[in-house]
């Protein structure tokens, strides 16, 4: 537990000395935002439906390349080969990598939320606990797989391609819950929320449970 | 064994083929195109057998490091989303009448396309990853993963809207098998299709140790007397 902190310090430290994985993947998401409502091209009372759909492709499409980006940063000068060398047990790197994981795409949401309720016309703070749980519920899941596919992605050759190819199959149940849920949520409360909160729920309990144990055979010598 | 499989595998898939096309009869809303459905149905459960046949060859290789299972995990990969891409393809044939549409993002179609991605790229992972020791590891995480992620698909994609028809659990949809020889239609396919992939993957399985062998006889030709390998 303690290698585990020690590795989340870690990981947000080279993050707030750069700035640089949460400010690039956040002028992204605006990107990402611009392009795929400007794509479909939505009349003024039509926007406030797309929010989910939007929001959660963006989500996932810059945590692809924030994930991605946290694996190269352990790549350059051997830096995994150092951490996997130390004496902690996988399992504890798995679960700090996973909580700087979650910390970081929870961060770059925090700045994003608001555009999406400024950019297709939503009232976000009356909804803004549930959104938060749900963004939360979300992220956990995604990191859970993206942790454990960054380390695969980063040590295979086309690792460019393979981190995608592998985990956006694998979250489509994710992805499908969230925006399910983050609609039950825009639309009146936790209650209608409830069929995509539970599929969030247990995405993220057989994942995380998943990934703290494969992690040790991920890294194996 | 080796002779007892592809003959049992012939005569299956004959006795299949004479009771879909000649025997059962031909069902009274949709027609001659619902014969498609023994086959259909029958690859989808062969495929789903594939996909549980990695997780448990990938979690033994896992454990023990047995070559055997990695390969197994390899060639039931590679029929399972062989007999996923049949359920793929028959399915839309058998839509376009029924339903007038080639596709819709129903729950099951939605879950078989996913699944067929998952798998998909587990083999682009083994093809395209590198040959080593270290990938064969990876795979067999996903593999795991995979299968893990199944109930989480059934459970999400129920979210979404659905008008497949529920095949013998439930009559709605007009797809109950009203006739007895209907059912065992669906059994002797079921029994033909799964004698073939278990064969495909018998033969899978040798190609790849003939593979690997032959990989250690060419490093050892390429070492030449009295160089240390």
């Amino acid at each position: 537990m303690r290698d585990a902190l020690a590795i989340l310090r870690k990981d947000l430290r080279i993050e707030w000395r750069t700035r640089e994985s949460v400010s690039s993947v956040f002028v992204l998401g605006v990107l990402l935002l611009v392009v795929l409502t400007v794509a479909q091209d939505p009349e003024a009372e039509q926007a406030p439906a797309l929010a989910p759909g939007v929001l959660w492709a963006a989500f996932v499409l810059t945590g692809l390349l924030g994930i991605q980006r946290t694996f190269l940063l352990e790549r350059e000068n051997d830096c995994l080969a150092g951490l996997l060398g130390a004496p902690i047990d996988p399992a504890s790197i798995y679960v700090g990598k996973l909580a700087a994981n979650v910390v970081l795409l929870g961060l770059v949401q925090a700045f994003v939320l608001p555009l999406v309720g400024l950019f297709l016309h939503l009232d976000l703070v009356p909804a803004l606990p549930g959104l938060i749980a749900v963004c939360f519920l979300g992220n956990l899941g995604f990191a859970a797989l993206a942790t454990l596919f960054g380390a695969i992605a980063v040590r295979v050759r086309a690792r460019e391609v393979m981190l995608p190819l592998l985990l956006l199959p694998l979250l489509v149940p994710l992805l499908i819950g969230a925006v399910q849920a983050t609609r039950g949520v825009l639309a009146g409360g936790l209650v209608l929320a409830g069929g995509g909160i539970t599929v969030l729920a247990a995405f993220d309990v057989v994942f995380t449970v998943a990934g703290w144990l494969l992690f040790a055979y991920v890294v194996a010598p | 064994m080796s002779r007892i499989l592809p003959a049992a595998t012939g005569i299956a898939v004959l006795a299949a083929l004479a009771l879909v096309f000649l025997v059962v009869p031909t069902e009274a809303d949709m027609g001659i195109v619902q014969r498609i459905f023994y086959f259909h149905v029958s690859s989808a459960w062969v495929a789903f057998l594939g996909f549980f046949t990695v997780a448990g060859a990938s979690a033994v290789y896992l454990w023990n490091g047995s070559r055997g299972a990695d390969r197994l995990a390899h060639a039931a990969a590679e029929v399972g989303v062989l007999f996923c891409s049949i359920v793929l393809v028959t399915g839309p044939i058998w839509a376009r009448p029924i339903w007038g549409v080639w596709w819709t993002w129903d729950p099951r179609l939605t879950m078989t396309v996913i699944l067929w991605a998952v798998y998909a790229s587990y083999l682009m992972l083994r093809a395209f990853g590198g040959g080593d020791e270290a990938v064969a590891r990876y795979a067999a995480v996903l593999g795991i993963v995979g299968v893990l992620d199944i109930p989480l698909i059934m459970v999400s994609v129920r979210l979404l809207r659905g008008i497949h028809p529920a095949v013998i659990a439930r009559n709605e949809g007009g797809s109950g098998l009203v006739d007895p020889w209907m059912r065992i239609g669906l059994l002797v396919s079921a029994v033909a299709l799964i004698l073939l992939a278990w064969w495909l993957t018998t033969l899978r399985v040798r190609s790849a140790r003939l593979e690997e062998e032959l990989a250690t006889l060419r490093r050892r030709l390429f070492v030449r007397p009295g160089e240390v390998a």
